[in-house]
């Protein structure tokens, strides 16, 4: 749907900072999370999970377990279907293992018992016999030839022969002579980072209860980035339809991507199907972090050429991810990011996923991006650096616009980039004075943005008030965005419209609240039910008036003759349309069912002032500013929550964050007090700029805000850093020993 | 395992119930008590999720026991608000959109609350390393330390 011809189009609703529907809930501790209901009858259950890195499972004896008084279930991995579809059948593997297990934590079986004491004390009856195998967790070593292979015959076929059976995907995107380019660059830099994984680390563990009966008959309410994706890996982990599971999304304790799996689901389906009763898990923060997440961890080499004026001549990067202990396609979107920022003659990016024993990779907002551009723009900086330059004037100078074929393939449309780097440069951050052992430290980010399968159902009702039905658990303010733009089209108040959240049997199929989708396609279905709902009125309007439907138009909430020609009618309002409704046609609604595209790429600069601690290592930060392009910013309170809660996330990706494991592949950081996410005393005000440079593939110029804002920070931190310190820091998270070694040499 | 009676009270009124020895004061709340504001994020009191009043005093529930609850005067964010009429931060951290996905609030709203108590105009600082036990992942604190300041601000002047 195209950006609307009313580009100067004046905005009544969207665009303000209004209340969110769910604040109130919010705020007073009524809202309903995944681990906030309880059923008559409820069991609990409860997870065993490997202690190995890698391991067989040669038996399992549930018999202890079983005869416990209060045990009412006890399942293991051959109580899940196997699904012939591979991504089903990893999501049924990982929630429960079948012949392996692949990583610390992976769960094993399974019990549901009348109390939680119970059940945790019949999990330590099970008793499971493992022969344990090699291991690795390290993304180099597992791409070794001779590497412990995690599980065999995965590769795609793009992989060439004779590498690791690890190695499941090989990607390659690009343009250009390479061997051209570098040589008519001045400068040339070339070096490796290593990034860690880094979890989510939403605050709200994963939690759910269900029931199933033995009809198929099924029952889910959780916290999930998307319901009908629930539906369908419980429907092929349960081997049960689809249409007999509904699957209801509770409140969301954040997300960031960490949501769009199951994890326990399916294993309280099946405890709840061989029990009888509903079951209620709710995940340890132990589990999450070892079980759920993370993101991938990275092993990069960049190498980019620059004349001494600062034109880049050729970049190349090779990019090996790993995302955990599964197949997955992460780095294609790394690879695809990587130089996207730049208009590059000669441009080659390479990427290869490699497996490892660690948990499977969950999307983390903007998945694979932040580690490749990270690497990217830290040669980038250094280049800059080496060539005496302006890493400003640079960037705006290599900057992609409308039109500069994109370094993943395709020609860019209208992009804000070089208006984000403009905005940064005249900001007075840009050139604020520094002190010692201080840097500045500056990155651009990218993200694609995408649209997705989306249905809304828009209601006008009989008191003429509206209420919108959607599909996309609500995870930022969504509900607040929709709304306003259902009141904007509508012409109606705010306060008029209710934005709910179906549940699966409620609504047709919605794709997951993933890829900043939400405010743009749900926003954009939104707009084109309340435009078929508007036409079904003014068709009601033109039949009271007697008149051609084409005489009637729709302005400010209400009905008006289009015309002198149209006749002299007083304009009909929406509530005196609605109120009449059963009179003239019976109830009115609009529907729109799309698979959206046009989600506009988005692009983002942050600024980043550093102080670096020679005795210790630590770094403070002092100065941190956000950049960014949102099309049209619906909530602009939002919108800038979104900007400023994704740097933070880059800020401890950056600085604390990171899986350790030990030589026996155990996970040995399993908590918020050894995975450091960054707390308020860490951080300064996070200041925003929003950009507005609207979107053509949406009516109001909307581009998802979402992931964006997480991908520049590792850079930008980490420039600043390498600056403050003197000394090019090529490894994440920088934390204190690592720092400080660098700087001791 | 017998369960232990006890006496307590909650948002000012008597309440009693029954726990095992070793039942934190959170599980009593949520799954005794159906009081479900406060959350769980990590049991291990580095997160704040859970954080009531026990007496007066911020406490993370997760690392009370429920039997220790005899006796005391413990508050909560059902207790908060009066009736319909929210308490200043409350109102503020929505007006000032202080919070997204909302589950570390109940939390950080008892913990500021308690603090603007003891010091109704903190500093900043002040203000950021009262809340460093309070883990949020979606806002980068940036709009709570604002929201929070707003209603100190306007708590000072009523």
């Amino acid at each position: 749907m195209a950006f609307d011809a009313q580009a100067e189009r004046n905005f009544k609703v969207v665009g303000t900072r209004v209340t969110r529907p769910d604040g109130i809930d919010k705020v007073t501790g009524k809202a309903a999370y995944g681990a906030d209901v309880s059923a008559p009858g409820m069991l609990h259950g409860r997870i065993l999970r490997s202690p190995h890195a890698h391991a067989r499972i040669v038996s399992i004896d549930t018999s202890a377990a079983k005869a416990l008084t209060g045990v009412k279930a006890v399942v293991t991995g051959t109580d899940l279907a196997q699904p012939e579809d591979e991504a089903f059948a990893d999501v049924a593997i990982n929630c429960l293992a079948r012949d392996k297990v692949l990583y610390d934590g992976h769960a094993v079986a399974a019990v549901a018992a009348t109390s939680k004491a119970i059940a945790k004390q019949a999990i330590r009856l099970i008793k499971v016999n493992y022969e344990k195998l090699p291991h690795v967790t390290d993304v180099d070593e597992a791409m070794k030839p001779d590497a412990p292979v995690v599980q065999e015959g995965r590769a795609l076929e793009t992989v060439p022969a004779g590498m690791s059976q690890n190695v499941t995907t090989h990607c390659q995107f690009g343009h250009g002579d390479l061997e051209a380019g570098f040589a008519k660059a001045d400068k040339i830099i070339e070096r490796s980072f290593k990034t860690a994984a880094t979890h989510q680390g939403y605050i709200e563990p994963q939690a759910c209860m269900a029931s199933l009966g033995s009809d198929g008959r099924g029952e889910v309410w959780c916290c999930t980035q998307g319901q009908y994706m629930v539906r369908a890996n419980c429907a092929a982990a349960l081997g049960v339809e689809e249409s007999q599971l509904r699957i209801t999304a509770s409140e969301i304790g954040g997300g960031f991507g960490g949501k769009t799996s199951t994890f326990i689901e399916p294993v309280a389906l099946a405890l709840s199907r061989k029990a009888g009763k509903p079951v209620k898990i709710v995940m340890t923060r132990d589990e999450v972090l070892k079980a759920t997440g993370p993101t991938i961890s990275t092993s990069m080499d960049i190498k980019i050429g620059m004349t001494k004026d600062g034109r880049i001549t050729a970049a190349r990067g090779e990019l090996r991810y790993s995302g955990g202990a599964y197949p997955n396609a992460t780095v294609d979107m790394g690879a695809q990011a990587a130089f996207a920022a730049y208009d590059l003659e000669a441009v080659e990016t390479v990427g290869w996923n490699a497996m490892t024993n660690r948990p499977k990779e969950i999307p983390y907002r903007a998945p694979g991006a932040p580690t490749a551009i990270y690497a990217v723009e830290s040669v980038v900086d250094e280049l800059c650096q080496e060539l005496g330059l302006d890493p400003l004037d640079v960037r705006l100078m290599n900057a992609a616009r409308k039109g500069t074929r994109s370094s993943y393939g395709p020609t860019f449309n209208e992009i804000g980039l070089v208006a984000t780097l403009e905005a940064a440069k005249a900001h007075p951050h840009y050139t604020a004075p520094l002190g010692p052992n201080q840097g500045r430290g500056l990155s651009c980010g990218f993200w694609f943005n995408f649209g997705g399968n989306t249905c809304v159902s828009l209601n006008i009702n009989d008191d003429g008030t509206i209420g919108v039905v959607e599909g996309n658990p609500d995870i930022g303010g969504s509900r607040a965005s929709i709304s306003m733009m259902a009141a904007e089209e509508l012409g109606v108040p705010y306060d008029k419209v209710r934005t709910v959240i179906a549940d699966t049997s409620s609504l047709g199929f919605n794709d997951i609240t993933d890829g900043s989708r939400v405010t743009f396609a749900v926003g954009l279905a939104t707009i084109e039910a309340a435009r078929a709902a508007i036409k079904e009125m003014c068709r009601r309007v033109a039949k009271i008036w007697d008149i051609d439907e084409e005489a009637v138009i729709w302005e400010d909430g209400c009905a008006k003759p289009a015309g002198p020609n149209a006749g002299t009618h007083p304009p009909m309002t929406l509530a005196e349309i609605a109120a009449i409704a059963g009179k003239t046609g019976g109830p009115i609604a609009g529907h729109h069912e799309v698979n959206a595209d046009g989600a506009g790429v988005s692009f983002g600069v942050h600024l980043c002032d550093t102080e670096v601690d020679r005795e210790t290592g630590a770094v403070k930060i002092l100065r941190y500013t956000v950049f960014q392009d949102a099309g049209k910013a619906v909530h602009p309170d939002y919108v800038e929550g979104q900007m400023q809660g994704g740097a933070v996330q880059g800020i401890g990706w950056a600085l604390n964050e990171e899986y350790i494991y030990g030589e026996d592949g155990r996970l040995q950081n399993a908590g918020f007090l050894d995975y450091r996410v960054p707390v308020a005393s860490d951080l300064p005000p996070i200041e925003t700029v929003i950009l507005e440079i609207p979107n053509p593939g949406h009516p109001y110029g909307v581009r998802g805000v979402g992931e964006t804002p997480i991908v520049p920070p590792l850079a930008a931190v980490s420039n600043a850093v390498s600056r403050a310190a003197g000394v090019r820091m090529t490894e994440l998270p920088m934390s204190p020993p690592r720092l400080l070694k660098a700087m001791t040499g | 395992m017998k369960t232990i009676p006890v006496e307590t009270t909650i948002n000012g009124d008597s309440a009693e119930f029954l726990c095992h020895a070793d039942e934190s004061l959170l599980d009593v709340l949520r799954d005794r008590l159906g009081l479900t504001g406060a959350k769980e994020g990590c049991g291990t009191g580095d997160c704040g999720a859970c954080s009531v009043m026990l007496n007066g005093r911020v406490v993370c529930s997760c690392l009370v026991l429920g039997v220790e609850a005899q006796g005391a005067e413990v508050e909560t964010i059902e207790g908060m608000a009066n009736g319909e009429e929210l308490h200043p931060l409350q109102r503020i951290f929505l007006e000032e959109a202080a919070l997204q996905c909302g589950v570390c609030t109940p939390g950080i709203l008892v913990a500021a609350k308690a603090l603007l108590e003891k010091n109704p105009d903190p500093t900043d600082t002040e203000l950021r390393y009262w809340l460093a036990g309070n883990l949020c992942r979606c806002t980068g604190y940036d709009k709570i330390i604002k929201a929070v300041q707003t209603a100190a601000a306007e708590m000072r002047s009523a």
